[in-house]
């Protein structure tokens, strides 16, 4: 999945495109830290990544937390001007090269963020977005995600579009709307000196919950999900074709009046009055509005995410399963003797 | 209150954020200074996070940006409040005496702050970490002074920092000296193999010290004996009907839920496709 996110990356043929995300460990650290604190609110945490662009690479090199929005009595760009005017004097990268959020059992592609990360990407060119999944971290399994919108997807947002027709036209999918860019970690050879002094201080049995068996909780939870999302999308079709409907319906019915009117011009002219034209009755039938259909792409995106993280966990799972039937076998064998 | 039973606990991100901090110094100074934020709690101080704070160094006197470090606490609390200031962190293997007055700045800021050291400089060879608290020495109503004194530093964090710092600890390994090592998040059953592999290394190094015991090559060591009888009893005891139910139901359970979530996957591609057919 990470390897069919950086093709799309490199097929794009625009000139100022991301192949891969160079991340430092001091910042992975500090996103884990405040998403992890966070993670008791219901709140999402968000933050932003300060670092540079070097050729292809975006690198990132610290980060900061944004304060809750409940606490008014500082503004938000007041709030980052001022850390990254004191992080500057410290020498750190000023350069605001992006923001993560936190998610929970991954609903993360929602409106807010396709707005937000527009609204970023049209300032900064390169800019990414870093999702950290804090259930699936939790358990074991640390969980990164770089994405950055598409050129199709930002021409929409632009056009403010979103008819089916515009999306037909840009090609735009609900796989094409964000592309994920590979991540990768690097540490300075002082900070590798650090944590090898700090491997000798970490108790050793720690870090190991990933091996744990239970599934019951975990699936249940993206099942809920994905059958929330799967009625979301259900309305959106019933939406859809509701106006499907009515708009065949409009059509017989315009179909049949200008019928009527071509025979009762007919009748006129025989007669020699002036014939009715026919934008008359067309104004009769207003065109009815096309829905959107922003949200219905964006629903079947977070599915197909669910559905990857419910792959990604099933398959672990019966990996696990199957190394505890190895040991069960082993035990029984050890009794018959 | 001589303040001897404290202990320090330090999360990982504050390392990371001090050596960072060291690595890009101005090219004049021989060490950075910062605040250690945290809390204290019954003869523990936890410290969750750190910044580092501008200063300068002459032979007498010590310059450091005050208010640029209330400026930080205060930014921070607007995320945080629980942290305060516990203490502070200088690189560097010594106390000198220009910690002293640093120190008495921050005796101000907190109640019996910590000095925390990391020695970047790498003298004797390793990191060595260390924290302090002051204590004060002398006679009463004659001269007093304070005596840095060591007191224990242990290392913890939350859960999902250890998962991280594994990971990260990958890039530690020897790599081609040109090039630094970078390691990736991984999938979740990579992660899984691997962790069969060291397993499976665990075990054959457990094998390999028992057949030695056995051969009486190794003298027996009473403690791993009874460590290695409580691992194996440790496996749960199930007989093969419940071992089989229990395993069956699982596998079950697991692939229905892929191959729905395969299903809706394959069905919002087909929807896809033809919401992109050309209208008749």
């Amino acid at each position: 999945m990470a390897n069919r996110g950086g093709r799309h990356a490199r097929n794009e043929d625009s000139e100022n495109t991301i192949n891969y995300v160079q991340c430092d460990g001091l910042a992975v650290m500090k996103m884990i830290k405040h998403c992890h604190e966070e993670s008791s609110n219901m709140d999402l945490a968000q933050g932003a990544l300060l670092g540079l662009v070097v050729d292809k690479c975006l690198e990132i090199t610290n980060c900061f937390p944004f304060p809750k929005s409940g606490d008014e009595t500082m503004d938000e760009e007041m709030y980052q001007l001022t850390v990254m005017r004191r992080l500057r004097r410290v020498n750190v990268d000023h350069l605001h090269v992006g923001w993560y959020q936190s998610s929970d059992v991954g609903n993360s592609l929602s409106l807010a963020l396709l707005e937000s990360q527009y609204h970023y990407q049209t300032s900064i060119e390169e800019s990414v977005v870093v999702v950290y999944d804090t259930q699936k971290s939790s358990r074991g399994f640390l969980c990164l995600k770089a994405y950055r919108l598409t050129p199709q997807a930002i021409q929409m947002y632009k056009d403010g579009d979103f008819t089916p027709e515009a999306f037909r036209t840009l090609k735009v999918g609900y796989e094409s709307l964000f592309a994920e860019i590979p991540i990768v970690i690097k540490n300075s050879p002082l900070t590798n000196i650090m944590m090898s002094e700090l491997n000798e201080l970490l108790p050793e049995d720690k870090g190991h919950n990933f091996l744990d068996l239970g599934t019951a909780s975990v699936l249940e939870n993206h099942m809920r999900s994905l059958i929330e999302r799967v009625d979301e999308l259900y309305q959106e079709a019933v939406r859809y074709n509701k106006y499907q409907q009515v708009v065949f319906k409009q059509d017989t019915e315009k179909h049949r009046a200008l019928a009527k009117l071509a025979a009762e011009n007919a009748v006129r002219t025989s007669k020699g009055e002036p014939t009715v034209p026919e934008e008359e009755v067309i104004k009769q039938f207003r065109p009815m509005p096309v829905p959107a259909r922003l949200t219905a792409t964006i629903t079947s995106g977070q599915i197909n995410t669910h559905a990857q993280h419910i792959a990604q966990f099933c398959s672990q799972s019966l990996a696990k399963l199957f190394i505890t039937e190895s040991l069960q076998n082993a035990k029984e064998t050890k009794e018959i003797k | 209150m001589s303040g001897l039973n404290l202990t320090v606990r330090v999360h990982p991100v504050v390392l990371f954020q001090v050596v960072d901090a060291f690595e890009r110094r101005n090219a004049d100074s021989h060490r950075v200074i910062g605040t250690l934020l945290g809390s204290v709690d019954k003869g523990v101080v936890e410290v969750t996070n750190c910044f580092c704070v501008p200063h300068k160094e002459h032979d007498d006197q010590v310059e450091a940006e005050l208010s640029y470090a209330l400026d930080m606490y205060d930014l921070n609390r607007k995320v945080n409040a629980n942290e305060n200031v516990v203490g502070w962190w200088a690189t560097g293997n010594e106390v000198t005496n220009h910690s002293s007055v640093i120190h008495e700045y921050y005796a101000r800021e907190c109640n019996n702050p910590v000095h925390l050291t990391v020695d970047t400089s790498l003298q004797s060879g390793r990191m060595g970490l260390r924290a302090y608290i002051c204590i004060q020495l002398g006679v009463p109503g004659g001269k007093t002074g304070c005596m840095f004194t060591p007191i224990p530093v242990e290392l913890t964090s939350y859960e999902p920092e250890t998962f991280g710092l594994k990971l990260l600890q990958k890039t530690v390994t020897v790599s081609p000296a040109h090039r630094p090592k970078t390691v990736a998040p991984m999938l979740d059953l990579a992660q899984i193999s691997e962790a069969a592999t060291k397993l499976q290394s665990l075990l054959d190094l457990i094998l390999k010290y028992v057949d030695d015991v056995i051969a009486h090559k190794v003298t027996p060591d009473n403690a791993v004996g009874r460590q290695l009888l409580d691992l194996i009893h440790s496996v749960p005891h199930m007989t093969h009907e419940q071992f089989t139910q229990m395993f069956n139901a699982n596998v079950r359970d697991l692939l229905m839920v892929i191959t729905l979530s395969q299903l809706i996957k394959t069905q919002l591609q087909l929807n896809e496709k033809l919401t992109f057919l050309p209208t008749a």
